[in-house]
């Protein structure tokens, strides 16, 4: 089928602001958004930029905004956001953050605020004597599961309306990337990260807008987690 | 302008051997890692099934047991002595990662829960054993994210979204790389003491594959363009579960888990082929088999697919869950999440419901660049390249021999990451930086002007496109002489096509026109020796099967293959000139060689 793609584009070294770039593709409908913006690359235009790695939702490379929201291209197929011959559909980068060309983001200051959270393990006593495994049990495990899913696409941190409104905010990446190991009954950082959790640009600039959760494409539910984060320093219990 | 870099150690890639070799090196040497990618986006982060150690947390294991399996599954072509640190060094690094922060799946007493996979085995081949450790179906992205995270922890330093284009080795002393920085197109020197290259595999040069757009396999090409020997690349793995046309993998975890292949009569025709081990036999294997199945018309409505059927009430029929026990739904959902979405994102079916098609798709190199135990990278069957290393997929230790057994790949990428990077940093200690020739850039400028330069007829993506059609057809499951000879002739046709590229982007900003068409490059050189290497070995081993020489041949074959570049050359373009083979033995310790049967 012919879809008609409608493309964000912006080339620093030439252009003075953004213009949509329209072409269209001849495409299967169970073919992926990420396919079709390759024949717009491959056959069309090979000036027009998207990052993409793995193309099947693992490596977190292609968030872009389609049709308005925050998806991975390769986990969108044509089938699901278009319904006759010749539909448009709309692409364009992820909000928030600085575009350098088309659809291609700096993702520096993304990965700045995942940093500053501590994001690694933290226990500095001593090993098990036998040389083997820490001991955790199967509750113990399941109670970070969520977090863990991360790929760090920054669908939900680009979609969340505190961060548009201030990018010193951490965002919501970084807040479930903490909760991992807050929660992780093996990790000794816990009061360190919280610290950092509480202050002005933490995780109190979440307005609970839930935009986060339906942007996510691992289907972790943010929010839910942001909001155990804000309960544990709330409480300062941490369960 | 040209920037320049000084590194004790500059590590090529930021997958699992990557962040691994970067983590040990760093405790004494000053490292960067320099990726193509952002070090979270590689491939390592899609292996899904887990990663195998004899830790005998579910039932008794032994090293000894990984060992002979790995020998066993790569149909004895793997060097013993390897295969023997690989299956002894996995116990402490899995404990290792454990110790990081790694979330293993847990058994009821805490420790790190382990399940089956193909051609892993109790007591030499008896029955299947549960020996892979695991995080549901996300074993490499957990491995992937703690050693990034570990890499944050301990400071390592990053340049990220930086090309690779070159390795510069004069008088056969590595001195450090050429990088195109991909934001400006600028270039910059490496200068290092020791280089190690871990940029993963090249699976790219085939139509269907679970490779990544990204899996280009450059620094191994400019290892060859710089007259340096690639060994056993005739050895490609096709995995026998990727999803029907996409060859996106559904992970052998699922069969470890119970599943089952069914062909067009229903039939769970493993257990014809492989009476033992059935569907959790090794994948060169299960591969073929598939392929019988549909030659001879039993695919699924005649045509070239058969079923993967993980449906709790087909396995609790065959009785093919581990131990032979029930497993239910609620099971499957937690332990294979990922995978059964792939299915419902990708294919639209609920594989709860209704079995999934699937076909073999081109997985993993077992060849690349050779290594000794310690990831030195070999100039010869014997001496080293000083102060060049490499590891992971895209090096050959050989641990895989002709084909790799599931899991390894993850536990290769651990342990011999892991030994590379003690191995450069001691290497790195009373080392002293050997000095960049002033040309040292010249060779990647000159190529890249070429390509940007580009005003002829041929669009890469066409030619990549034929390339890939081309290895599928005729350098697959399958192969025999004709065919391989086509994919040789065919594949200088295509660098012939190569010379007339047209480039759209002529500018700096992320120009990924102009690197796309420096990857095409690079997969040419390598599909070309793949195909040639396969057409020179008149035998079938492990993942290479030629229909006119159905039988291994110990005799003539037991020894890898050493590909060189014929001529005097040394730079950084597509070659263009014959290859040349050497053979060298393979290093056999406690295994002699015997017919491969499960």
């Amino acid at each position: 089928m012919k879809v008609h793609l409608k493309i964000k584009r912006f080339n620093p070294e030439k252009d003075s602001k953004s213009w949509w770039g329209e072409y269209d593709v001849n495409v299967d409908p169970t073919d992926r958004v990420l396919d079709a913006l390759h024949l717009v690359k491959w056959y069309q235009d090979g000036t027009f930029n998207v990052r993409r790695s793995c193309a099947h939702g693992v490596c977190g490379s292609d968030a872009v905004r389609i049709n308005g929201q925050n998806r991975l291209a390769c986990k969108v197929l044509i089938q699901d956001i278009v319904k006759n011959d010749g539909d448009t559909i709309t692409v364009e980068p992820i909000l928030g953050l600085p575009v350098i060309k088309d659809l291609i983001v700096d993702m520096e200051p993304f990965f700045d605020h995942y940093k500053s959270v501590m994001p690694y393990f933290v226990n500095d006593e001593a090993l098990p004597a036998d040389g083997r495994e820490r001991l955790q049990n199967i509750a113990d495990r399941e109670r970070y599961d969520q977090g863990t899913k991360c790929i760090l696409c920054a669908c939900c941190t680009t979609s969340c309306p505190s961060f548009w409104l201030n990018d010193d905010y951490v965002g919501p990446a970084a807040v479930v990337q903490a909760h991992r190991f807050i929660f992780d009954s093996r990790d000794r950082a816990a009061e360190e990260r919280l610290k950092i959790l509480n202050e002005q640009m933490g995780v109190w600039r979440c307005r609970t807008a839930f935009n986060c959760t339906n942007a996510c494409p691992r289907e972790i539910p943010v929010t839910q987690l942001i909001g155990e984060v804000k309960k544990a320093l709330a409480t300062g219990e941490i369960r | 302008m040209t920037k320049h870099h000084q590194f004790d150690a500059i590590i090529v890639g930021g997958g699992g051997a990557g962040l691994e070799a970067a983590l040990h090196a760093s405790k004494s040497a000053n490292v960067a890692v320099v990726t193509k990618l952002y070090p979270t986006r590689s491939h390592t982060g899609t292996a899904q099934g887990g990663i195998a150690a004899a830790l005998g947390n579910m039932e008794p294991d032994s090293w000894e047991w990984h060992m002979y399996d790995t020998v066993k599954g790569g149909d004895y072509l793997v060097d013993q002595d390897a295969a023997e640190i690989l299956a002894r060094d996995a116990i402490d690094a899995i404990i290792e990662l454990e110790h990081m922060g790694l979330p293993f799946d847990r058994t009821p007493d805490g420790k790190i829960e382990q399940r089956r996979f193909g051609g892993h085995t109790a007591n030499f081949g008896e029955k299947a054993v549960m020996r892979a450790c695991k995080a549901a179906d996300r074993t490499g992205h957990m491995i992937l994210q703690t050693l990034y995270q570990q890499c944050i922890k301990n400071k390592v330093n990053f340049f990220n979204e930086y090309f690779v284009t070159d390795i510069i080795v004069e008088d056969n002393v590595c001195r450090g790389v050429v990088a195109i920085n991909v934001a400006d197109s600028e270039v910059h020197l490496f200068h290092a003491k020791a280089v190690l290259i871990a940029s993963g595999g090249f699976g790219k040069m085939f139509k269907v594959t679970s490779n990544a757009h990204t899996l280009t396999g450059d620094p191994v090409a400019a290892y060859y363009r710089r007259g340096l020997p690639l060994e056993d690349m005739e050895f490609f793995q096709f995995h026998p579960t990727g999803i029907y046309k996409l060859g996106i993998l559904l992970s052998e975890a699922a069969r470890g888990e119970g599943a089952i292949f069914i062909n067009d009569k229903g039939e769970r025709f493993m257990e014809r082929y492989m009476p033992t081990l059935k569907d959790l036999a090794p994948r060169d294997i299960c591969s073929r088999c598939i392929y019988e199945e549909v030659r001879a018309g039993r695919g699924i409505g005649g045509k070239d697919y058969v079923y993967m059927d993980f449906r709790p009430g087909t396995i609790n029929k065959f009785k093919s869950g581990p131990g032979g026990r029930d497993v239910t739904r609620e099971h499957l959902e937690k332990a294979l999440p990922d995978i059964l979405e792939f299915a419902r994102v990708y294919m639209g079916i609920d594989p709860m419901k209704d079995p999934v098609p699937i076909q073999p798709t081109a997985h993993y190199a077992m060849g690349g660049i050779p290594t000794d135990a310690d990831g030195r990278a070999l100039a010869d069957n014997t001496n080293v390249v000083t102060g060049l290393y490499a590891a992971g997929e895209c090096a050959c230790v050989s641990v895989h021999g002709a084909n790799r057994l599931g899991t390894n790949s993850l536990v290769d990428l651990v342990v011999f990451g892991r030994r590379g990077g003690k191995a450069m940093a001691d290497f790195c200690k009373p080392a002293g930086f050997a000095p960049l020739p002033i040309t040292a850039a010249a060779d990647t400028i000159a190529e890249f002007d070429r390509i940007r330069a580009g005003r002829g007829s041929e669009r890469a993506a066409a030619i990549r496109a034929d390339l890939q059609n081309m290895m599928t057809n005729y350098v697959g499951v399958f192969r025999n002489g004709p065919d391989m000879q086509k994919a040789v002739e065919g594949v200088r046709e295509l660098k012939a096509r190569f010379k007339n590229i047209k480039t759209d982007d002529t500018g700096k900003i992320f120009n990924t026109d102009v690197l796309e068409t420096f990857e095409l490059g690079c997969l040419l050189d390598l599909a070309e020796v793949t195909a040639a290497a396969a057409l020179r070995r008149t035998e079938t081993r492990g993942g290479h099967a030629r229909e006119d020489f159905q039988e291994r041949d110990d005799a003539n074959w037991l020894n890898h293959s050493m590909a060189y570049r014929a001529d005097d050359k040394r730079d950084a373009a597509v070659t263009r000139c014959d290859i040349r083979f050497e053979n060298k033995p393979v290093t056999i310790t406690k295994f002699q060689p015997k017919e491969r049967k499960y």
